[in-house]
Order: structure tokens, then C-alpha cells, then sequence
């Protein structure tokens, strides 16, 4: 064992040096494997932040939302809908909610009004997302005047910002007072968008929902985990597109590979014919060839990685960023959390350095099995 | 069918695997044909060179398996949320029939390709080649596995759909599906610590004998003790090691344990299982083996070094799972 | 020390430039002898050397090393045995460029996993014995001939080997650094070891070291010569 391991050794540096000696040819073919691991790379650390991001904002959001149905379509819950509901076994808290969207033209922005219930809001204030104060150029204190859809013109003063934390949701976020909601939206008094329902225990989720369809028919209870699922594979499809879009740069990259491989010059076949000559057996040779590929595929993977590492989570992933969010007029511009995921970086191995060292097995072998007397016929 | 990065890297792992040893297979034909060790004609010589070849394929094959393995087994686990009833692996793994028959199969080409590549040092050793020709003829008997490895992984993940919400902003809170099996049926702790440890114990005493004092016999016990003890150990980590994991008297996931909440524990776990299976499975194939005049002294070096590997590793095997059981802070028996 | 019987080595087998470089050799090597291969260049006897230095394998006929027949073994175990037995000094030295003289050395011990220490030792102390310490961290391109194939002679002989093989071994030199090769041999030969040259140069040809000459044309043998 110990032999074989001082073996490995000497392989592995005899590979090193011989490298070294080969600058040019190796470092193109870094350099591109590279570039192929970090664009690989960028694109899932960035789809996965993303769904991380979207879990843990669902996480504190309501185990279910119950909304109004009439003719198929979303409706407003009326006065003494929610008396009907009566006590459900299981169900801690009901919140009947208030929000809208708005057209800005000024900015040619959604903006999404909300009534915040556990947020303290005077009348005539509002509390605005961080990508809409960028977009008007607002600071607290400052005022802000909307033409509502019937035409007034309301102004509110500016109390404060959300936070930056949670951008992805809360860019083009404006929450106000109850009144000045229903004022601007002149929504009917007693009238509420959708309820939110707070459940303890989650498997109790499915038998409430199945409870509300029984009690109100005309509603469409949303479970959290259903609208997670569609997030994830919403997320997960995008991801899976990139690659298969990606496959084709992959597979050039594999050909490429197979034919600086397979492509030996004179001197490293006259090197590998004198090793031989010396004393190296077939199978030595193959392992210190097998160890320059897997050096190569190493670093390039390591080097790759880094790097997409760095443009996701330090440069705002400014490279993809238009296709994988998707159009927004207001872009969030968060700094996603750092997250890195074993599954992950397998899955980027898998596309990677599996292929290239599969491509390289053969032009590897055949590279090995040169004969050795060829030395003495040189 | 599920578009996730980490389903169409296994898509391509099994199509490498398959596609190798595909390319292998006229070559096996041409061994089994026409191999003569004694000869130097230019078709032997290009024979021999090309035995390094496959030795290589077949080697990158068997760690591709147990990599994808491993990532097969994350894969599942991850699609949970895919899934209205699944917790875990076992829940996605439950979705369609074809999910554990590949896990099952995965691990079996593991073990054929690592049997092989014994088989394969082995032969190395010996000046004449005597096992090339059951070599080959191995190897084109392991080609219907990964055949049947790709088409049943296809069929798993072709068949996947996730309950998501279909029309917009509708709500379809799938009532539909059926609850799935979320949990394997398992046995009571008691007997289950009975088979685990007397499992186990076979395994390390069967493979300690023919470490100690070699012979056929005891190789080929070696190889029935290596299959009880996986099989026994299995048991043990669905029916109660699981429970002393994860502290949770009904939990039987023999997969969570790879999570890091439970510090890779699962890793300790199968690594050394599968090593310690596929080594003592190996010993009684070497066995059959053992009256070749050129690989007697070989076999008999080789079989006990891979039964005093299989008889310690067990051995780690069986204190590691005893350790978790005393740390545990849950008690099945009072 | 080598037994050869009924070689043959054909080329190109089956093909239209199907070529027959040996035939119906029988040779024997003395041990701790020095073993001359003369003819004119397409002789054959380079092809002899690969065969005698398991380095090839003949076609037909039966090579036995120390009693052992060892013609039908796979590459592998020639191989093993090759470089526990066998040096080798090539005509055109065959030193990797780019590698240090200490580098080049040791290159034949890598696959027995010595350790580095003690390697690097025997490299050193072998090129100490061929004046060669103060060149031993210069790169191999940058020595002059004489110096190359010094460093080639202690490559062949850092496995300690029972036979060194040498091929050509003046073809490069002039005749002051010949006559230092010369010496050399000598002083191997005083080691008890075996040694088999090819060579056309009278200097080594009608050199008192060498005790048997083995004269060839057209891949046959046509004299065995013994000085001794």
C-alpha cells in the first residue's frame, strides 16, 4: 500500500512537471474548461439562490390563502363571507387581506399596493419597496403623488423604505393605512381581497382546505406548499433549459477535448516512447496520463467554480441576470446570500469533468499502449 | 418528466456507462475468440494493449455508479417538494414503480463492476492471463445490467410529474393522487437489532475464518455472510439505527441520514458498507478460481487480504451503529 | 545469462510491406561478459537488442533469461522483469527535455515506489560517480554530448540492473569522449556485469574489453567471435 501510494505519488509528480513543460497546450484548454464550468456554474449557483430565496420568504408567508370566486374568476370576499367560515379545528388565525396592483406611467411600472395589518402606518404615509425608491427617486420625508384609476390625484409623504433583505418580493412593494387604500382603490367598505389562514400543525393543511371547499363553495383555497412546488419547478425548469441549451457547448467542449488529447505531438509521443523503453508499463503510463487529465479537470472545475461564485454573489450574476429573473420593469437589484450545495456541485462535476475525462480515456489509452521499443527505432 | 439538471446529468451517466461498455463488447467477442497468450502475433499484441483499455472502462464504470448512486438517491430526495405526500427520497422514490428498482439495480452494477475489477487485479497477477476469457464473458453479461440500469431510469424520471398548480393562479390541491408510501414497512426494533447484529456477526466471523486460515469453503461463506450482513444491515438502519438518528420514534427514512441536519452520518454509514459488501462478495468469486495452477498462491494472497478488509470494516461497521444507538438520546426499550 | 533459439521477428505481418527483420537466430549471451553486435546499419541487430532487452517480443522462437523462458509472457511481467534486469543506453541518449540531469535518473524508479529519499540519494551518488555532481540540478538541454550520455549511463543504471543494453554507444561521440566511454565500460564489466553493445566502430569492435563479437547481416547471424 504504501508503495503504491509513494507510486501514486511519483506519478502525479512526473504529471505535474510534464504540464509545466507543456504551457501553451494545456493552458488554452484550461482556460476553456474553465469558462465552460464557470458559465455552468453561474447559472445554477444563480437558480438556486433564487429558489432559496423564494423558500424562505414563502416560509413566513400564510399555510393557505383563500380567495372568492365568481364566474372562475378572482372576486372580492364580501361583508359576512368570512362569518360563514365559523371556528375550524386547527386553524390559529384568520387575516383578511387588502392589496392591488397600480400602473405607474411615469416610471411604466406595476407597483403592488398593500395594506399592512401588524405594520403601524399613518393616514397619508406610505412605506415603499427599495426598487421603487430608486425608480422615483425617493427618500423618507419626501412626498409622492398617484393618479388613482379614477382620475383623483392623491399624494402621500414617503415614512419609509423596506428593507433591502427582501428585495425579490418587496421591490415594487407600497404599503398605506387601510383608509387610504380603500380611498384610492374606492374599494366598497367591508370588502376584502383574499383571507389568509395560519395553520399549526402542517399536516393539518390539506383537511382545512378540503373543510373550506365543504363550508364555501365558491372559494379557492392556495396552499404555500403547492405555490412552493410550482416555484421549485418553475426554478428547476429554467435550470434544466440553460444546461440543455448549454449541452451543445458541453459536447464541443468534449470534442475539443478528445482532440488535444487524441492529437499527440512527436515529443510527447517520443517522451512516452523512451518511458516506456526505461522500465514504465503500460498501465503506469496510463495513470500518469489519467492524473494530468484529472489535475486539468480539477483545477479548471475549481477555477470555474470560483469565479462563478464570485460573479453570482459579488457581481449580481450581471451576466444573466435579464434571462433567468425574468422582465420586470423594476429589477430587484438583491445581493443573493451565498449558498453552496453538495448536490449541486455534483450535478456540475456530473456535466463536466465526467465528460472530459470520459473523452479522454481513449486517446489516453491509446497514447499508453505505444510499444516499447519504439524508443530504440526513433 | 421533471426538467432538473441534476435527473439529466444521471440521463447522462447511465448513457456513458452503457455507451463504454457497448463499444467494449466486439472487443469481448474478439478476446473470447481469438486470445492465445503465447503467441506474438500482431493480433495478440493488439489484443493485450487493448485489455488496459477496457481494465480502465470498466474501472471508471464502476465509480461513475457509485457516484450516481449517491446523486440518484439526492436527486429523489430533493424532488420531494415535488411531490403532495412525499417527505423525502422514499416518498418520490414511491411515485411511480420504477423508482427503487433502479436504486436496486444501481447498486447491484456496483457491485458486479467491483467484483470484476477483483477479478481483474487478480488476473493481473498471474503470468498467464487464465481468467481473461471469463473476463469477457462477465462483461458482455454486464452490459444487459446497464441496459436495463438506463431504461428503467428513464422510465422513473420520464414519468415524474410534479403536482404543481396548472392554470394560472389556479388551485388544484391535487385530491386526486393517492397518499403515497411515504415510510417502508419495517420491523419491530427488537427483532430487527436480532437480525442486524447476528447479520453482522456472521458476516465478521465468516470473512475473520477465511482472513485467518483461508480455503474454499470459507471463502464462499465469506460471500454469504458479506450478502446477510448488507442485507442485515439494511434492516437494522430502516428499523431502528434510523429511529436513533434522527431521535424520532416513526422516522424510518434510510435516506435522510445523508442529510447534513444529521452530519452525513449516512456517509460513516454506507461508504463503509458498500466497500465491506463488495469486497467480501468478491472473496468467494475469487474461490471458484482457486485450483488455477498460476493463481493459486495469487488467490489465496489476495481473497484473505479482501476478507481481513471485509471482517474489519463490518467490524467498524457494527461498533459505529452500536455507538449511535448508545448516544441517542431516544429510547425504544425503557 | 540470455538463451536465444530459432528468433524470428517479422513487421507489417499480413500487409503488403510485410518485412522480416530476424530469422532463425540462435544466440547465446555469456553473463558477466562483454557481447559485441557488429553489421552494417538494416543488419538487424538493433531489432536483436529489443528482443534480447525485452523490449519485443519475437514472432517465433524462445527467449529464456537466466533458464527462464520468457518469449510468451504478456508485456506486463516483461516489463517487470525488464527493469529489474535491464539498462539501456539509446543511441540518440532519449533524455527528457526539460528535466533536470538528477530528474532523468531517477525516471525509471518512479513506478517502484521507492522512497524519495532514498531515490535521490542513488541518483546523486550515481552521478557523483560519473563526474556529474555539479551538473545534476542542470536542465538536460543545456549539457554538453559527452555529459548526455553520462547521465544516459547512470539512467541505465539506477535500478542496478544485471545487464546493461547499449545502442550505438559512440555513434555521437568523438573519439577523445569514445575513449572515455570506453573506460566507463571498463569499470562496468569490473562490476560483474553483463553487457551487450551494438556498434560498427573499430575503436569498441577491436577493443580488448570485449569478449564476444556477434557479426550480422540481413538478419542472420554469420560469426560468433570469442576472444576468450
Amino acid at each position: 500500500m504504501r508503495t503504491w501510494i509513494e507510486k501514486q505519488l511519483y506519478l502525479i509528480d512526473f504529471a505535474l512537471a510534464s504540464l509545466a513543460r507543456k504551457k501553451a497546450k494545456h493552458f488554452g484548454l484550461l482556460l476553456l474548461f474553465a469558462a465552460l464550468v464557470f458559465v455552468l456554474a453561474s447559472v445554477s449557483l444563480y437558480t438556486h439562490a433564487l429558489r432559496r430565496e423564494t423558500q424562505s420568504l414563502l416560509a413566513a408567508s400564510p399555510e393557505i390563502v383563500l380567495q372568492r370566486l365568481v364566474a372562475g374568476r378572482h372576486d372580492l370576499i364580501p361583508p359576512g363571507y368570512l362569518e360563514r367560515l365559523g371556528t375550524i379545528r386547527g386553524v390559529q388565525k384568520i387575516q383578511p387581506r387588502l392589496w392591488g396592483y397600480y400602473y405607474d406611467a411615469v416610471v411604466k411600472a406595476n407597483y403592488t399596493f398593500m395594506v399592512a395589518p401588524d405594520m403601524a402606518i399613518a393616514r397619508g404615509e406610505i412605506v415603499v419597496g427599495p426598487a421603487l425608491m430608486r425608480a422615483r427617486g425617493l427618500a423618507p420625508g419626501n412626498g409622492v403623488s398617484f393618479r388613482s384609476y379614477t382620475g383623483e390625484l392623491f399624494t402621500f409623504i414617503v415614512g419609509d423604505v423596506l428593507p433591502q433583505a427582501s428585495e425579490l418580493v418587496s421591490a415594487d412593494l407600497v404599503l398605506m393605512h387601510e383608509a387610504d387604500f380603500r380611498a384610492f382603490f374606492k374599494y366598497p367598505e367591508g370588502h376584502y381581497t383574499d383571507v389568509a389562514l395560519s395553520i399549526a400543525n402542517p399536516q393539518e393543511v390539506k383537511n382545512v382546505a378540503k373543510k373550506l371547499l365543504n363550508q364555501l363553495p365558491d372559494s379557492r383555497p392556495i396552499l404555500r406548499e403547492e405555490v412552493l412546488r410550482t416555484y421549485a419547478s418553475l426554478f428547476d425548469w429554467r435550470e434544466g433549459l440553460m444546461l440543455a441549451l448549454l449541452s451543445a457547448a458541453i459536447l464541443a467542449f468534449v470534442i475539443f477535448a478528445w482532440d488535444k488529447a487524441a492529437g499527440l505531438s512527436a515529443e510527447e509521443r517520443r517522451e512516452i516512447g523512451i518511458l516506456k523503453a526505461i522500465g514504465w508499463e503500460t498501465g503506469e503510463v496510463l495513470s500518469m496520463k489519467s492524473w494530468e487529465a484529472i489535475l486539468i479537470a480539477l483545477a479548471a472545475f475549481l477555477v470555474g467554480y470560483l469565479a462563478a461564485y464570485l460573479h453570482v454573489f459579488h457581481q449580481h450574476a450581471f451576466l444573466f441576470e435579464p434571462v433567468l429573473k425574468g422582465w420586470a420593469v423594476l429589477y430587484p437589484r438583491f445581493a443573493l446570500p451565498p449558498h453552496i450545495d453538495g448536490l449541486q456541485i455534483a450535478t456540475l462535476f456530473f456535466f463536466t469533468v465526467v465528460p472530459y475525462v470520459a473523452a479522454t480515456l481513449v486517446p489516453i489509452w491509446r497514447a499508453a499502449t505505444i510499444d516499447p521499443d519504439a524508443a530504440m527505432r526513433l | 418528466m421533471i426538467f432538473q439538471p441534476a435527473i439529466l446529468a444521471l440521463i447522462l451517466a447511465a448513457v456513458l456507462s452503457l455507451a463504454m461498455l457497448t463499444g467494449a463488447f466486439p472487443f469481448a467477442v474478439q478476446v473470447i475468440r481469438h486470445w492465445d497468450v503465447t503467441s506474438g502475433s500482431e493480433r495478440q499484441l493488439m489484443l493485450e494493449r487493448r485489455t488496459y483499455l477496457f481494465s480502465t472502462l470498466v474501472a471508471f464504470v464502476c465509480l461513475l455508479q457509485l457516484f450516481s448512486t449517491l446523486l440518484y438517491v439526492f436527486t429523489a430526495d430533493k424532488l420531494a417538494v415535488m411531490f403532495v405526500g412525499a417527505m423525502c427520497a422514499v416518498g418520490s422514490l414511491n411515485v411511480n414503480p420504477f423508482g427503487f428498482p433502479t436504486l436496486y439495480l444501481q447498486l447491484s452494477i456496483f457491485f458486479l463492476a467491483a467484483i470484476w475489477l477483483v477479478l481483474n487485479h487478480a488476473d493481473n497477477q498471474a503470468r498467464d492471463y487464465p481468467l481473461v476469457r471469463i473476463k469477457y464473458a462477465y462483461l458482455i453479461a454486464l452490459w444487459p445490467f446497464l441496459a436495463a440500469n438506463l431504461w428503467l431510469m428513464l422510465s422513473y424520471f420520464l414519468a415524474l410529474k410534479a403536482d404543481v398548480i396548472t392554470s394560472c393562479c389556479g388551485s388544484l390541491f391535487s385530491e386526486g393522487s393517492s397518499a403515497l408510501a411515504a415510510e417502508i414497512s419495517t420491523l419491530a426494533p427488537l427483532p430487527a437489532m436480532a437480525i442486524f447484529f447476528g447479520g453482522l456477526l456472521f458476516a465478521i466471523g465468516a470473512a475473520f475464518w477465511h482472513w485467518r486460515l483461508g480455503g474454499d469453503f470459507s471463502g464462499y461463506l465469506t460471500t454469504v455472510g458479506a450478502a446477510s450482513g448488507f442485507a442485515a444491515a439494511l434492516i437494522g438502519i430502516l428499523s431502528f439505527l434510523s429511529l436513533y438518528i434522527y431521535e424520532h420514534p416513526h422516522h424510518h427514512c434510510p435516506f435522510c441520514i445523508l442529510q447534513p441536519e444529521y452530519g452525513y452520518l449516512g456517509y460513516a454509514l454506507y461508504l463503509p458498507l458498500f466497500a465491506a459488501t463488495a469486497s467480501g462478495l468478491a472473496v468467494g468469486v475469487l474461490r471458484l478460481f482457486s485450483r488455477r495452477p498460476s493463481l493459486i498462491s495469487i488467490i489465496a494472497r489476495l481473497s484473505a487480504r479482501l476478507a481481513g478488509f471485509t471482517a474489519i470494516v463490518f467490524l467498524l461497521f457494527a461498533v459505529l451503529s452500536s455507538l449511535i444507538v448508545l448516544r441517542s438520546r431516544l429510547y425504544l426499550f425503557s | 545469462m540470455i538463451e536465444l533459439s530459432g528468433i524470428r521477428k517479422v513487421f507489417n505481418q499480413g500487409r503488403h510491406n510485410e518485412f522480416c527483420a530476424l530469422s532463425s537466430i540462435d544466440l547465446t549471451i555469456p553473463a558477466q561478459r562483454i557481447t559485441v553486435l557488429k553489421g552494417p546499419s538494416g543488419s538487424g541487430k538493433t531489432t536483436l537488442l529489443t528482443i534480447l532487452g525485452l523490449l519485443a517480443r519475437p514472432t517465433e522462437g524462445r527467449v529464456k533469461l537466466l533458464g527462464e523462458a520468457v518469449s510468451g509472457l504478456p508485456e506486463r511481467f516483461l516489463t517487470e522483469i525488464r527493469r529489474k534486469t535491464f539498462g539501456f543506453v539509446f543511441q540518440q541518449f532519449h533524455l527528457l527535455r526539460g528535466l533536470s540531469a538528477l530528474e532523468n535518473v531517477i525516471l525509471p524508479a518512479y513506478p517502484l515506489g521507492l522512497p524519495r529519499r532514498e531515490l535521490l540519494a542513488k541518483g546523486e551518488a550515481l552521478l557523483a560517480r560519473l563526474r556529474l555532481d555539479q551538473r545534476r540540478n542542470a536542465r538536460i538541454e543545456w549539457l554538453s554530448g559527452g555529459e548526455q550520455q553520462r547521465v544516459a549511463i547512470c539512467r541505465a543504471l539506477i535500478n542496478d540492473p544485471q545487464v546493461l543494453i547499449a545502442d550505438e554507444p559512440t555513434a555521437n561521440l568523438d573519439t577523445r569522449l569514445a575513449k572515455e566511454f570506453l573506460a566507463i565500460l571498463e569499470s562496468l564489466a569490473e562490476e560483474k556485469r553483463t553487457i551487450v553493445l551494438t556498434s560498427h566502430d573499430p575503436l569498441i569492435v577491436e577493443s580488448s574489453l570485449c569478449d564476444r563479437i556477434v557479426s550480422m547481416r540481413d538478419g542472420r547471424i554469420i560469426e560468433i567471435y570469442d576472444r576468450r
